[in-house]
């Protein structure tokens, strides 16, 4: 079967490339705000006019054909058909921003320089008008010799005519000619294209901006700092305020669904299997998802917002002083929702050793996959009472362990520059984009992926975990009279890992816990609250909740150990996974597992040991 | 106008040109993005802010967009006020 013809959409960072792909493929992807957001290969399919189909690429934004990240060198090779495993595109969609046409009509003029058969998109002019910028897509067209299609791509605008255009180029046009040579050196080119923009635009007024307005209380010397510490802080207490109710909803959800099961099933292997084992495990995951979306919807909204950058530029002074930039600040802001997508979010960092640091240290970042832990031991111990109005005092103590992640991170990141990823610091240059109102629909859509993971995660991953747990713990049977925890197989296991970590203040149960979260994180709940629900057949109430029995086991010391233990673990084998890939190897990530292990253990024993002397 | 200023100590808001950039205070990809951002001599540019923290990166604007810089690389780039707006 004969391939499509292949199509690569290119343009600079913020050109709307990825708007633009998702208004003519009807793809699902994220359109984000800042530079470099799409890193990953994305295709699709679309119908030319006359029925043909063709492959669209959406390749990374550059801003050159001399890469100066991996992601840049990816666009290049494939325009130049040296990629492995893409073939040389049939044709080019060349996406402008017009309201940076000086700009980004070098690279455009250095792509058409390449001889595939191009279509310029000249997008956003909506919002360069309203810029007061008015361009003549007719001088462009004429003095560039290729077609130019004026499009809206967020509202649909052009998107007719540009496949109508394309119709045209592809297959009829010339077959291409080799790549000719660079002829121009940059600034030439530069020159070159200022002169064009200025003669292609009709009129141009400096219009006060809004942005900038925004961007003068945004960066701010002082009230910039103070702004980013209290959306912060706003993040963190609604993810807290807001999910009171529906993790109600939910809780009550899996009770009637516990008792409805417990009135069809008679007493025995499968009744406890599926209440004790599956309900109680994914149960006790599951209600964390309404915290989840609301950290991830603060995210996607400040990503696709343009404020994320801003708070770059705002960090990167402290960013400095550990050997970092600030560009490493939205892959570490990312990690608070996920390592994965932050680690991989890295690969717009220019310089090596500065990318291997910050993927070292994004596992600190506290990740939602923490948050059920903190959430139910802070709940259990900590009293829920306003320190001042407003202000909790258990967010101060979930903002306590945030802060802590980030002041590891940064001991980390400087003893790092300083041994293992010794070099140069690099710089920090970057485009800070217009700030945009986020569509809902592209926030609806990032969070719906986002659930989606954690949803099959809690379905496979955990439930899984769980059922194995279970199994692991309700056999052999414990005699009458002693504990069926302790007695089981998990508990056998659990005790010769309680050796190892009674010095830091952890009982059993958390030895217990610790074994199946090494899968991931949020299991450790699941697996108390599945240790505790067959522990408790023997109880006559039999109804205790999971708080309960942790005030009832534990002690302060041990709980706050324990959270500082999750503040350094490396419990998550998709992160380790990601590393590995990410770096090309096991030595990484070896290394990434022992450095947080042994800062894990040391940092929960200082907790354990400073909280019993201060006689807590 | 006599002291060549540099981006670094140019006034907030004060219309400037780029006289020119010594490129030699700057490492090559440095060099290569900056050229790539559309910096080059009789561009204009204009400081927008600048991170006071320490000393944070200036966020300035050249042509119709707005980039952030670090002092030592802003350092680099002379510039001259211009004279209609100097007035």
């Amino acid at each position: 079967m004969e391939m499509p013809p292949l199509v690569a959409m290119v343009g600079n960072p913020n050109a709307g490339k990825s708007a633009l792909f998702n208004a003519l493929t009807g793809a699902r992807q994220k359109v984000g705000n800042y530079p470099g957001v799409t890193v990953e290969r994305h295709s699709g399919r679309l119908a030319l006019d006359d029925g043909r189909p063709v492959e669209l690429v959406d390749l990374p934004g550059a801003y050159s054909l001399e890469p100066s990240s991996p992601d840049e060198r990816v666009t290049r090779d494939v325009l130049l058909g040296a990629q492995s495993g893409e073939r040389r595109p049939d044709a080019l969609v060349v996406v402008l921003d017009a309201a940076n046409l000086d700009n980004h009509l070098r690279f455009a003029m250095q792509l058409i320089a390449l001889g595939l058969p191009v279509v310029i998109a000249l997008n956003m002019v909506d919002l360069a008008e309203r810029d007061g910028l008015v361009l003549d897509p007719t001088v462009l067209a004429r003095e560039l010799g290729v077609p130019v299609v004026p499009t809206v791509a967020v509202r649909r605008r052009g998107i007719d005519t540009l496949r109508a255009t394309l119709t045209g180029l592809v297959g009829t046009a010339a077959a291409p000619t080799a790549p000719a040579a660079p002829v121009e050196d940059i600034r030439t080119l530069q020159r070159r294209a200022r002169a064009l923009s200025k003669a292609a635009t009709v009129s141009e007024t400096p219009t006060r901006r809004w942005h900038h307005a925004l961007d003068s209380v945004a960066l701010h010397p002082v009230f910039g700092p103070i702004l980013l510490v209290a959306l912060l802080f706003v993040m963190f207490q609604a993810v807290f305020s807001w999910s009171e109710a529906p993790i109600g909803w939910i809780e009550d959800g899996f009770t009637a669904l516990e008792a409805a099961l417990k009135g069809m099933m008679p007493d025995g292997f499968l009744r406890s299997l599926l209440t004790d084992g599956v309900i109680a495990g994914v149960g006790a995951v599951l209600v964390f998802l309404p915290q989840i979306l609301i950290l991830f919807l603060f995210i996607l909204v400040l990503e696709a917002s343009g404020y994320m950058v801003r708070a770059a530029f705002l960090m990167d002074r402290m960013m400095a002083g550990v050997g970092l930039s600030g560009r490493a600040f939205i892959p570490l802001l990312s990690s608070f929702a996920c390592a994965v997508p932050g680690i991989m979010a890295t690969r717009t960092i220019e310089d090596e050793k500065d990318r291997l640091t910050t993927i070292l240290i994004a596992p600190l970042m506290t990740c939602s996959a923490r948050l059920p832990v903190y959430t139910i031991i802070i709940g259990a111990f900590i009293p829920a009472r306003q320190v001042v109005p407003f202000v909790g005092l258990q967010g101060l103590v979930l903002l306590g362990l945030y802060l802590m992640g980030i002041v590891g991170a940064f001991v980390a990141a400087l003893l790092l520059r300083r041994t293992v990823t010794k070099g140069e610091s690099s710089g920090f240059m970057m485009e800070m984009p217009k700030y945009q109102l986020p569509r809902l629909h592209d926030v609806a859509i990032g969070l719906w992926s986002r659930a989606a993971i954690f949803l099959k995660r809690a379905g496979t991953t955990i439930a899984l975990t769980t059922v194995v747990l279970w199994a692991l713990l309700s056999f052999p049977q414990a005699p009458a009279g002693q504990s069926q925890v302790e007695y089981s197989v998990a508990g056998r296991i659990a005790s010769g890992l309680e050796v190892i970590v009674r010095p830091i203040g952890f009982n059993h149960d958390i030895a217990l816990a610790l074994i199946p979260a090494m899968a991931a994180r949020e299991v450790a709940v699941a697996a108390i609250g599945t240790a505790y629900a067959i522990d408790d057949t023997e109880d006559a109430s039999g109804a205790k909740s999971l708080v309960d029995h942790l005030r009832g086991r534990w002690s302060l010391p041990t709980a706050l150990a324990f959270l500082m233990w999750f503040v350094f673990a490396p419990q998550c084998i998709s992160t380790i996974a990601v590393t590995r890939r990410e770096t090309n190897g096991w030595r990484w990530p070896v290394f990434m597992l022992a450095y947080l292990f042994v800062t894990a253990y040391v940092m929960a024993g200082i907790t354990f040991w400073l909280a019993t002397f201060a006689g807590l | 106008m006599t002291t060549p200023i540099s981006l670094e100590t140019l006034p907030r808001h004060q219309a400037a040109i780029v006289d020119d950039i010594d490129w030699s205070r700057l490492a090559t990809p440095e060099a290569r993005r900056l050229r790539e951002l559309g910096f080059d001599s009789g561009v204009p540019v204009q400081v927008l802010h600048r991170a006071r923290l320490g000393a944070g990166p200036v966020a300035c604007r050249i042509g119709r967009m707005t980039v952030a810089l670090r002092r030592p690389v802003a350092g680099a780039i002379r510039v001259s006020i211009e004279p209609l707006a100097a007035e």
